[in-house]
């Protein structure tokens, strides 16, 4: 066999109606393709809604590294004509459209899009069930790209093994019955059966998948949450592993249950979080208060979807920074953490709680669906532990407590930093009452207004010259820009796409990736901003939401445009791109 | 540590100075103390929890660790400090406002999920600390600064609910009965689930209906009709209805496991007990070979 190395980078597309099994051909495709050896990056278009409606699972495979979907489809199987007319404006000229010759395709005239029919729902009932027809569209795609049964064989078998050999057989068939058809009838249009790539081991999971593991690794032992796309699939990866290290996840009757549980968890000294979306985050504002006055660690992941209200629940958008650096009544301290890729949503689950129980506030961890929602591979020593170290924040021993007297310890003490030991309830002597009423510094109800002023600077001073420049900020390029992409988030992707290319152009153009929103790291964002002709802050949602907030701490109104996109999709390289050539 | 005494649940610096002498909170404190410190619990492991208002302040009241959380919250919170420290007792002290209002499903929830609290509620069918509107206890056509011309609204019926709803502990006690309120305390605190206890505990100031005297002669007290069996869930809902909840005593109870013990994975030992929380290599390497 000869070893062939290129470059590949093609996506592959599959849609049908909601309901007809469209997640499980993505699902086993993007997982052969990964067990392959090559990069992949699969993003699932799905509506609110169990049957019906126009789904579909697009999936990139790369040689090298992958954070974006791609703009464009280079091959599409369609299980119905409005999966065809839906995909037409990303179908690249000679795109391959195998479709179900269930039904009679159309193009439209002019365009050079070639129809290849597989009457895949009738082999599929061939080999008994026409749900199959999955497996059938599998084993065409196998045979379009030049592979073998043999790539898909462990994907198969984990995904089937559970309901027995014979289930796994009948996969096999029908991959088989799609693979001949293809073959018999049309040739490959690429050869990968025998391409070797470098990619050093890696693991396929989501940013929901690394929410979850990173909080397991950072000690996290309490989860709970109420179900919402597109958080919810952190519980499910949480309840595989946390039982097994004495923890426990549980549902809520509500989002307030769950942040209210979270923080009794945490005052009580256990590592605690709730994730969520947006509904739910408007439904915990209360508690971001309550855990900025009573000083209690408190962990929230936000996974961001389209709002507002239930907006569109199944679709990416970045509009919940308001709300989370300013919700809730009155003034308290918090912290913005931001992920922009799968490796990152891993490591911040540390920070967030290191950070939370140091500074004793609410730590927001603030995601999107395209982020959460979308597996990819990731080389695994980019999920190596110790990225951070442990910091449980400032406890008072039992040792310092023998001889307090019970009900005189001063749990909030005015210190220098704000910050106060803490006890934790077990702890003999160190009994206090946590208050949400304004409060002295032996935690009693108190109202006189120096005690208030000093009991609010003592809380807002904790945060104070807190500035995570050092490792929350991304930088590539040259520091002296005519352009200086910034974004958080999945914008990560297409940002990275943008800026190869206007570099590959001779642009001096650098991109910044925020992995803290609040407080802002200003120290490095000014310095950037400082260098740099022309900035383009992208986000998606209306009103700038990131754009303001720098332009408000930072100034720089003069030189910040924003890029915005609030359909519900998640950014495509060109629309940025287009918007670059725009600013310099 | 020398035997724990009513004294040690006293030693809190604060007084519970804001409430109107005579409040039916005050005897539903003090057997909440005895009972504590007739089972010989160390305020260290007892934390009580309230939500907003003035029933809701005995956390501070009380000489053990507190939570005075916000209005209707005091359920979840006292959840997860279960959950984290599970060789804590932990109660919640709160009034009908909060619990039947604004928090009620948090109470209905916390029934089912049968977690290991002790829940005492401070019915006296008003709102006290905001001064005196109607509560969804309030019977109906009652006249309050909300209800100036009565209520409109049917009351709640706190007790029928929870045993409707599956409680495994239900009990009413009365402020102007301590003996007996401190017992079903002590019950409620060896009960392993969920204890719900209602206190008709007069608000002196702002409810001239529900006051000591009516509850005294119109309470149908439990402990006085040997034949009442609190094992019968039928027979339970039968006797609130029948007397529309003017009864006292145990009502019902039931041993079944607590949520704690059903939730699969939770560690016997108090998860607050855990300090170092590094995670082993070898784990991580494990597990992503799931992901493989
Ligand atoms: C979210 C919210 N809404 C309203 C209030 C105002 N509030 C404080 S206490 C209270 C009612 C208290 O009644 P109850 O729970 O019966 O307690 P009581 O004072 O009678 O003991 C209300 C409405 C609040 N603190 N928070
Ligand atoms: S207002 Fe009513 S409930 Fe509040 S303290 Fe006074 S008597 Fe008690």
């Amino acid at each position: 066999m000869s070893v062939v190395t290129r470059v590949i980078d093609f996506t592959w597309k599959v849609g049908g109606q909601q309901g007809e099994g469209i997640d499980s051909t993505g699902e086993i495709f993007a997982q052969a393709m990964h067990r392959r050896g090559f990069y992949v990056y699969a993003y699932r278009h799905f509506m609110s809604r169990i049957k019906g409606g126009h789904t579909h699972y697009k999936i990139r495979v790369r040689s090298g590294p992958v954070w974006h979907r791609g703009d464009q489809d280079d091959l599409l199987v369609a299980f119905d004509q409005e999966s065809i007319d839906y995909n037409l404006p990303q179908l690249r000229d000679g795109t391959a459209i195998v479709h179900d010759a269930a039904f009679v395709a159309r193009v439209p005239e002019g365009r050079e899009l070639e129809l290849m029919p597989v009457p895949m729902t009738r082999l599929a009932e061939e080999q008994g069930r026409s749900i199959m027809k999955n497996m059938v569209a599998v084993g065409v795609s196998a045979a379009m790209l030049g592979l073998e049964l043999a790539d898909f064989e462990t994907t198969i078998r984990d995904r089937f093994g559970d309901k027995g050999e014979q289930v796994v057989e009948a996969n096999r068939k029908a991959f088989m019955a799609g693979y001949d058809y293809y073959k018999t009838h049309f040739t490959p249009r690429q050869v990968l059966a025998d391409v070797v790539t470098d990619r050093p081991e890696s693991a396929y999971l989501s940013g929901n998948d690394a929410i979850a593991l990173g909080a397991l690794v950072a000690g996290c032992r309490l989860l709970f949450a109420y179900p919402i796309t597109p958080a919810t699939e952190i519980l499910y990866t949480a309840f595989k592993y946390f039982p097994r290290y004495g923890g426990a996840i549980v549902q809520g009757e509500d989002e307030m249950a769950a942040a209210f549980m979270a923080i009794g968890a945490g005052f009580a000294g256990v590592r605690a979080m709730t994730s969520t979306s947006g509904p739910g985050l408007s439904l915990m504002m209360e508690s971001l208060g309550l855990a900025g006055i009573a000083e209690v660690p408190l962990v929230i992941v936000d996974v961001q979807r389209a709002g507002p209200s239930t907006g569109l629940p199944t679709k990416t958008e970045q509009g919940d920074l308001n709300t989370i650096v300013y919700g809730s009544h009155g003034e308290s301290p918090r912290i913005v953490l931001a992920p922009s890729t799968v490796a990152d949503c891993f490591h911040v689950m540390g920070r967030a709680f290191n950070l939370a129980e140091h500074y004793q506030c609410p730590v927001i961890v603030v995601s999107d669906l395209a982020l959460g929602l979308s597996r990819q591979s990731v080389p695994v020593a980019d999920l190596a532990t110790g990225t951070w170290t442990w910091d449980r924040g400032l406890r008072v021993t039992d040792d310092e407590l023998k001889d307090v007297t019970p009900g005189t310890f001063a749990r909030y003490r005015l210190t220098e930093s704000g910050i106060s030991p803490r006890t934790v309830p077990g702890q003999p002597n160190g009994r206090f009452t946590s208050l949400s009423n304004e409060h002295s510094e032996i935690s009693v109800e108190e109202e006189s207004p120096e005690n208030r002023v000093r009991q609010m600077h003592k809380r807002m001073k904790k945060l104070h010259g807190l500035d995570l420049s050092d490792w929350a900020l991304e930088h590539h390029g040259p520091e002296r820009a005519d352009l200086l992409l910034v974004g958080y988030g999945s914008s990560y992707g297409p940002i990275a796409e943008v800026w190869r290319k206007l570099a590959d152009e001779g642009a001096r153009v650098g991109r910044l990736h925020l992995k803290a929103l609040w407080p802002l790291p200003e120290a490095g964002l000014a310095r950037y901003l400082e260098a740099s002709r022309h900035v383009l802050v992208v986000e998606s949602n209306y009103s700038g939401q990131v754009a303001n907030l720098i332009k408000l701490r930072l100034g720089f109104k003069d030189r910040i445009r924003s890029c915005l996109k609030f359909d519900g999709n998640p950014f495509t390289a060109n629309e940025i791109y287009r918007m670059a050539k725009e600013v310099v | 540590m020398a035997r724990v005494t009513v004294m040690d649940y006293k030693q809190s610096i604060v007084e519970p100075s804001t409430w109107c002498p005579g409040c039916g909170d005050f005897p539903a404190l003090a057997a909440l103390q005895r009972a504590c410190a007739g089972l010989g619990l160390s305020p260290d492991q007892v934390v009580v929890v309230g939500g907003i208002g003035c029933s809701s302040k005995a956390p501070s009241y009380f000489g053990a660790y507190g939570f005075h959380s916000v209005h209707g919250r005091a359920i979840p919170v006292a959840t997860g400090i279960k959950l984290a420290n599970r060789d804590l007792t932990v109660v919640v002290f709160g009034g009908d406002g909060d619990g039947y209002g604004i928090g009620l499903s948090h109470f209905l929830h916390t029934v089912r999920r049968n977690i290991d609290l002790v829940y005492m509620v401070m019915d006296n069918h008003i709102y006290g600390l905001t001064t005196g509107q109607a509560s969804p206890t309030s019977r109906k056509g009652m006249k309050t600064k909300t209800s100036p011309y009565g209520t409109a609204e049917y009351p709640v019926r706190p007790l029928e609910t929870a045993l409707a709803a599956g409680a495994s502990f239900v009990a009413q006690g009365f402020s102007g009965d301590v003996k007996q309120l401190t017992r079903l305390v002590e019950m409620a605190i060896k009960h392993r689930g969920f204890a719900y206890l209602n206190v008709l505990s007069p608000c002196v100031t702002f409810n001239r209906e529900d006051t000591y005297d009516f509850w005294r002669e119109n309470c149908v007290n439990l402990d006085d009709e040997p034949e009442y069996d609190p094992h019968d869930r039928t027979g339970a809902i039968r006797v609130v209805l029948q007397h529309e909840g003017l009864v006292r005593g145990l009502i019902y109870q039931e041993e079944r496991p607590s949520f704690e013990a059903e939730l699969p994975g939770l560690a016997k030992e108090p998860l607050a007990r855990q300090f170092d929380l590094s995670f082993p290599e070898q784990d991580w390497a494990r597990i992503l070979k799931d992901f493989a």
